[in-house]
Formats: structure tokens, C-alpha cells, sequence
């Protein structure tokens, strides 16, 4: 190394496709295993969780109408640029005391790379016709729910935020998502990783801080139509799905697996945070 | 369906002045085919046994108020004894039984069903006021089919769900409503029982007898005891099934207020739920519609089942240049429906289901006429005894009004105009309800524009309120979450694990 003084980085928010600090001013100490200091980063507030929220209100209809296609290439483009940062994931991990890092940077790309694959061939599989009595063309298609509450696991930091995030996302939904605790760092770099991805501005908003402080005001967004709770606090659970049920908010959890058994991965953490459409076309003459 | 063009009348016809004598000779449907006991125990392990809270409650048939019956109310320590006998029946036979076998079981019922069909929709009018053309036609043709629809899916499971291993979930505790008291619990049945499930069933307070019945031919039909079990009651019987430590799944049909209760009561517990509630659907008219198959489809949309249909089409979106022409045909349409006697094979609207239910429909009602809206009501003779409410239309409605937001839930159409396809949608779309939406023009790709846009379940083009067991049911947003119906119906009863 030589003595030039290294340009640190400012460890921000991702919301609507820009970098915000947190409204509120806040931040918060981030360390790593060993105790040393990484970064002071941003605390996310209420009124951050909800211009996040507006976000991505706003570009989930865009994002739902883009050809299945082209989300699939589009996530696609995220898995290529996640492979570009390797290096920066992997001391981040290490940083945060990851055993082995390598072996989560790649399961991570992987994922991706599964899950995006699916955005055009998912309503093959889980939709379909129905034989009705009757003279009618009835057919039954996954839809997006709308916006989705995230709240990605601590564990691992990496794999955990993509196996819940790809499947949230593929098939048009936008998400907000409070990132892990454990290595808050990792989802900021992902949001730098999506913000050169093509994904647009909105897609995927990302709030480092406390999930004890947010997730009520995720959980009551009234906004907010699905939750993936794989990353919530067991002792915070009950009091997030009673304020949930406001709204009746769709409400997932991931499968009790190892999140690198490929049984971790499945079009069924996509439809659970989908719809289903059914349509009686008239047949006639 | 499509040859409207030779349907529609010419733009400078007169419209066609309807007789001036509707009146129908009586065509009663006879009764002596339903043998009503006096009193009707629980059906719990296979059997019917007397009540442990020793509480029984009066069912009455509504076009009357004759008391019909008097029905067990289960208490907590009922609703324990229910449960216990599912769940004995889960881990001692049912859920390793063949698909094959458990099949034969559903088509047995399905077949029965059949059989006893004009017993059933008899039975069906009197206890929940429905026409008798309708239990006959619809709840029991649908009822029956959806046995033998979900009988055939027993044994077809591993193809149902690509590279997992279906496994039931257990105990499933289900409470029905009233408005289709035998489809519903036929809806919640099938699926659960196909896919290796027992069941506890909660039939709705005011129209248990059919669910009683359906119990008898499940008794005849030879099921494993305990494998479905039967509680009657109101409200707190529900909530001490849909709470019970013992049960793995809940599925509720009913009130969106009643849903998110369910919901709040099993947060936390990691029960699997589905819900199917409330719905203010739109029904969609544009100016290019076959516009008398329209009229026809709009009156089935909001009269049908007298309204209570949680998919009934409240709100009819009219497009502004056929508003008038549509209106008049409407109100010509609603003088010659036929309100009364559920019995009668010519009634086209029957009772209002319960006191309770005409009470918030008149107070609703009331709030339209209050905020401004116009109400038009045809001229019909309502009976003096049991619960009536004639067919009404509301024009001069407002997004914001109450009878264009809430769920009346009864045979109260809303009308509002719209300019363009795009505030159509947006109107359609401006509810917290998701469950259905009717659409109808010529344009075959203005349907499939139209219904990708629809926030709904369920998208009805030219044609409203069709059912069928192949075809998924269930809502967006407040309306609830999980599918009835079709493949998709069985996987709320379905645990599905990765194939390693």
C-alpha cells in the first residue's frame, strides 16, 4: 500500500435511485467483527421509510409493465455487476466476520442469476387455463401484489438479502427493504450494485438502521401490500402481523432451510408475493 | 354471446312498453321432500352429539321468521372436542390414506350430493331465503362439482406443484358464511380433504341446515370419524375454532372486519391462512357493449343471491354515451323482477338473509339518499312477514359516497359514468377491495387491456357471477388472500417442500 490517503465512502440510504442521508440526520456506528469502526451509517427514520414507500409506489406500475424479458435481463445485469464487485463484498463480509466470503459472494450471484431467470417463465408454470363448463377462454396469470416490505436476514448478510429480495422483485413487485443488522454495509454496496444495473430508480429501496424502530411503520403502511418477514426479530413478529393485518397484508416467511441448500431457492417465494388473476374471455361466433 | 349486432335495436327504436299485467300464477316448489328435525346436535367424531355447553340457538327460515329448527351452539369445550377428533383422524388414517382412497371418499360425497340435490336446495331456500331456481341451478350443480373436481386431484398431487413434495398440513378450521351456506362449505372442503387435511367446519349462525345435512351424507358416505366435524354457533363459536392452539391452518369466508380479526388473532402463531372477504367490484359498461346482454348481466351482477354475493357487482361504471339507454332499459328490467317467495320456481329475488343484514342494508340505504344520490326502486308488493328489500338503483352517485365505498352486501346497485378507459380504471380500481370486476364490450382486446388493469381477482367479460371448480376465486388488496378453486385452490392446504 502506499501512502495515499484512501477516499472513503459515505455509507447513505438508497431510495427512488438516489443516495439520501437520512432525513432525520442520524447515523450509527458500524463495526466490524474485531471492534474496529467501518462507518457511521445512516439511521433511517419513519419519514425515511415512507418517502421509500413512495418511491416505490411510484415506479411499480412501470416496472410491472416492462416485458418479462426485459426484467429478466434487467436482473440479469445485476448478477453481471455483483460479479464486478467480488472484491468489495468479500471484505465487507470478512470484515464482518464471515468465515468464508467467497463461497457467499458466489451462492449470492447465483441466486440472482436463478431467480432472474424465472421472470419469463414464471407464468408458464404457476398460471395456466382452466377447463370451465362453459363457453368461455378462462385463464388464470401471477400478478404482482404491489409494494413489498423486506426485511432481509442477518444471516447470511449477502445470500439472505438476495434470496429475498430476486424473488420479491422478478415478477414486477417494488420493494422497501430494511436491511440486516449484522452487516448493514453489504446492502449499501447492493444498492450501488442496483443504481448501475438498469433497475429502475424506485425498484428496490434499501434502509439501513434499526428493524425494531421501522418495522412497525413498515408493517402499518397502509401502502404496503406484502411483507417478507424472514428477517424479522421473532419477539418483534406478532406485533408486526397484528399491525399488518390492517390492510390484510400478504405475509411470508422463507422456508426453514440452509439458505445454500437449493431448496432455498423456489417459484413458490415468488408466488407468495404475488396475485392471482383469473379471467373469463368470451368464446363466440 | 357475440351476434349482438342483430340484438342491439335500431338507434331511433322506441322501447318496448312492458304488459301491464306481470303477474304470475303461484308456482310453489314443494317442501315435503326436506325432513327438518327438531333440533340438530353437533357432528363431531363421525356422529351427532349433544352440545357439552347444553346451549341451543332457534334457526329460522327469513321469508317467513318460522322457527325451522333448533341447532347446538358449541362451546369452547365442543370446539376442543371437535378438534381433538380431526386431529385423531389426521394421525391415525387420513393423512396416510391412499389419494386413490381418499378420492373415492369425495366422489362418493360429490355423487350423493347429486342424488339428494332437490333435498338440499329445498332445505337451502327455506333456511337462507335464496330463489329456489337459484339453490337448484347454482348452489348444487357447483356444490356437487366441486367434490368431484377436488375428488379427482387426491391422487394427482405430485403434479399439481412442479419438484416439491406436497404434504397436507394438518387440522384446518374453517368458518363459512351465509350467502352460499352449502357451496361454501363444499369450497372449503374439497381442497382440504383432497389434499389429506381434516377438517373442522363452522357453518354460519343463521343458516346452518344444509351444512348439517351435508354431514349426514358424509356419515352415510362412510369417512373416517372425526375426518370432518361440524360446529354450529355464532361469533364466539368461530373465534374459539379459529383460535384453538390444536388447529394448523384457518380459512375464513365472510366480512373483511371479521378477516382482519382472524388475522390479528393468529399473529405471531405461524398458522397458515387464507381469506376471502369483502368486495365493492365494478362492473364496467362501454358504449360498444351488446347492451341488452348488458342489462341482463348488470341484474345478475347485483341482484343475483339478492346481492349477498361478496363478488357482486355494486358499482356499475356506465360509459356516459349509453348512460340514458342503459338506465332506461335497467329500470324497465327491475319492474319485471320477481321478489318473494324463495319457494316459488318464477322468483327472481328472495329474502334478505337475516334481520341483522336488512337492518344495515335499510341504514346504508338511508346514507345514499342523506349524501345526495337519487334512488330508484320499482313498484313491487314486498311480503308483510320475514325480510325483504326491493331492488335498487342509486344514479347521481359520488366516488366518496358510502354506498359506493362500503360493501351493502344486499340488492343495491351504485351507478357512475365514466368518459374514457382510463378513468374507468381508475375508478374501478379506487376501492380497498380487490375480489372481482365485469367488463363488457365487443372489443376483444379492449377485454384483456382492460383486465390485465383490473386490481382484482377475478374478471368477468360479458358476463358476471360465473363460477366453476377449475376456476381459481379469490381477492387482491382487503378482499382476502389464497385461492378457491382450480390447482391453485389446493395449495392454501398443501405444505410444499423443495424436492431434495
Amino acid at each position: 500500500m502506499s501512502d495515499r490517503l484512501e477516499v472513503r465512502r459515505t455509507a447513505k440510504l438508497f431510495i427512488g435511485g438516489e443516495f439520501p442521508r437520512s432525513e432525520s440526520g442520524r447515523t450509527f456506528e458500524v463495526r466490524g467483527a474485531d471492534g474496529e469502526l467501518l462507518a457511521h451509517a445512516a439511521r433511517a427514520s419513519r419519514k425515511d421509510l415512507r418517502d421509500a414507500v413512495k418511491a416505490a409506489r411510484s415506479a411499480q406500475a412501470t416496472w410491472a409493465a416492462k416485458t418479462a424479458y426485459n426484467r429478466g435481463q434487467i436482473l440479469y445485469r445485476v448478477a453481471e455487476m455483483m460479479e464486478g464487485r467480488r472484491g468489495q463484498f468479500g471484505s465487507e463480509l470478512r470484515e464482518a466476520g464471515v468465515d468464508d466470503p467467497e463461497r457467499e459472494v458466489s451462492a449470492a450471484i447465483d441466486r440472482w442469476v436463478w431467480y432472474a431467470g424465472w421472470a419469463d417463465k414464471l407464468a408458464q408454470v404457476v398460471g395456466g387455463t382452466n377447463p370451465v363448463a362453459g363457453s368461455y377462454f378462462n385463464f388464470t396469470l401471477p400478478e404482482p401484489t404491489g409494494v413489498v416490505g423486506v426485511v432481509a436476514p442477518d444471516e447470511p448478510p449477502l445470500l439472505g438479502l438476495a434470496s429475498r429480495l430476486a424473488p420479491a422483485i422478478v415478477a414486477g413487485n417494488t420493494a422497501v427493504v430494511l436491511a440486516g443488522e449484522r452487516a448493514p454495509l453489504v446492502a449499501v454496496s447492493f444498492g450501488e450494485v442496483l443504481a448501475t444495473s438498469d433497475v429502475p430508480g424506485g425498484v428496490v429501496n434499501l434502509l439501513t438502521g434499526s428493524k425494531t424502530e421501522l418495522l412497525p411503520w413498515l408493517a402499518g403502511h397502509m401502502d404496503v401490500n406484502a411483507l417478507d418477514l424472514t428477517g424479522c426479530p421473532s419477539e418483534l413478529a406478532a406485533d408486526v402481523e397484528v399491525t399488518a393485518a390492517e390492510n390484510v397484508k400478504r405475509v411470508h416467511r422463507a422456508a426453514p432451510v440452509d439458505p445454500y441448500d437449493p431448496r432455498a431457492q423456489s417459484p413458490y417465494e415468488i408466488t407468495a408475493l404475488l396475485e392471482m388473476k383469473t379471467v373469463w374471455h368470451p368464446i363466440g361466433a | 354471446m357475440s351476434d349482438t349486432k342483430d340484438m342491439r335495436p335500431a338507434p331511433a327504436a322506441t322501447p318496448v312498453a312492458p304488459p301491464a299485467d306481470w303477474t304470475y300464477a303461484p308456482a310453489p316448489e314443494s317442501t315435503d321432500i326436506v325432513r327438518i328435525e327438531d333440533r340438530y346436535g353437533l357432528f363431531i367424531g363421525g356422529e351427532f352429539v349433544e352440545p357439552k355447553s347444553a346451549k341451543w340457538f332457534p334457526t329460522i327460515n327469513p321469508a317467513t321468521e318460522d322457527h325451522l329448527a333448533d341447532v347446538a351452539e358449541a362451546g369452547p369445550e365442543d370446539v376442543d372436542l371437535a378438534v381433538a377428533a380431526a386431529r385423531d383422524a389426521y394421525d391415525s388414517t387420513w393423512r396416510d390414506l391412499p389419494g386413490s382412497e381418499r378420492a373415492k371418499y369425495l366422489f362418493r360425497i360429490a355423487r350423493q350430493l347429486a342424488e339428494r340435490s332437490r333435498e338440499f336446495a329445498v332445505l337451502e331456500s327455506m333456511n337462507g331465503g335464496k330463489p329456489i331456481k337459484e339453490s337448484r341451478d347454482v348452489d348444487l350443480p357447483l356444490a356437487a362439482a366441486h367434490f368431484f373436481y377436488y375428488a379427482g386431484w387426491a391422487d394427482k398431487l405430485e403434479y399439481a406443484f412442479p419438484h416439491v413434495v406436497p404434504t397436507p398440513i394438518g387440522v384446518a378450521g374453517q368458518v363459512i358464511p351465509w350467502n352460499f351456506p352449502l357451496l361454501m362449505a363444499a369450497w372449503k372442503l374439497a381442497p382440504a380433504l383432497a389434499a389429506g387435511n381434516t377438517v373442522v367446519l363452522k357453518p354460519a349462525e343463521t343458516t346452518p341446515l344444509t351444512a348439517l345435512l351435508l354431514g349426514q351424507v358424509i356419515h352415510e358416505a362412510d369417512l373416517p370419524p372425526g375426518v370432518v366435524n361440524i360446529v354450529t354457533g355464532a361469533g364466539a363459536t368461530g373465534a374459539a375454532l379459529t383460535g384453538h392452539d390444536g388447529i394448523d391452518k384457518v380459512a375464513f369466508t365472510g366480512s373483511t372486519d371479521v378477516g382482519k380479526t382472524i388475522q390479528r388473532q393468529l399473529a405471531g402463531s405461524g398458522k397458515r391462512l387464507t381469506l376471502e372477504l369483502g368486495g365493492k367490484a365494478a362492473n364496467i359498461v362501454f358504449e360498444d357493449a351488446p347492451i341488452d346482454q348488458a342489462v341482463e348481466g348488470v341484474v345478475n351482477g347485483i341482484f343475483f343471491n339478492q346481492g349477498h354475493v361478496c363478488c357482486a357487482g355494486s358499482r356499475l361504471l356506465v360509459e356516459e354515451p349509453v348512460f340514458e339507454e342503459l338506465l332506461d332499459k335497467l329500470k324497465d328490467r327491475l319492474q319485471t323482477l320477481r321478489v318473494g317467495d324463495p319457494l316459488d320456481k318464477n322468483t327472481d329475488v328472495g329474502a334478505i338473509n337475516s334481520k341483522q343484514q336488512l337492518t344495515k342494508i335499510r341504514e346504508l340505504v338511508d346514507s345514499g339518499v342523506e349524501e345526495g344520490a337519487e334512488i330508484y326502486q320499482p313498484e313491487c308488493v314486498l311480503p308483510e312477514r320475514g325480510f325483504w328489500f326491493a331492488p335498487t338503483l342509486f344514479t347521481n352517485v359520488s366516488q366518496s359516497h358510502r354506498i359506493a365505498r362500503e360493501e351493502i352486501f344486499g340488492p343495491v346497485l351504485s351507478i357512475l359514468t365514466f368518459r374514457t378507459p382510463e378513468e374507468a380504471i381508475e375508478k374501478a380500481n379506487n376501492t380497498p377491495y380487490g375480489l372481482s370486476a365485469g367488463i363488457w364490450t365487443e372489443k376483444g382486446s379492449r377485454i384483456l387491456w382492460m383486465a390485465e388493469r383490473m386490481r382484482a381477482g377475478v374478471v368477468w367479460a360479458n358476463t358476471f357471477n360465473r363460477f366453476d371448480p377449475a376456476s381459481p376465486f379469490g381477492g387482491y388488496k382487503e378482499s382476502g388472500f389464497g385461492r378457491e378453486g382450480g390447482l391453485h385452490g389446493l395449495e392454501p392446504y398443501l405444505q410444499l417442500e423443495g424436492r431434495p
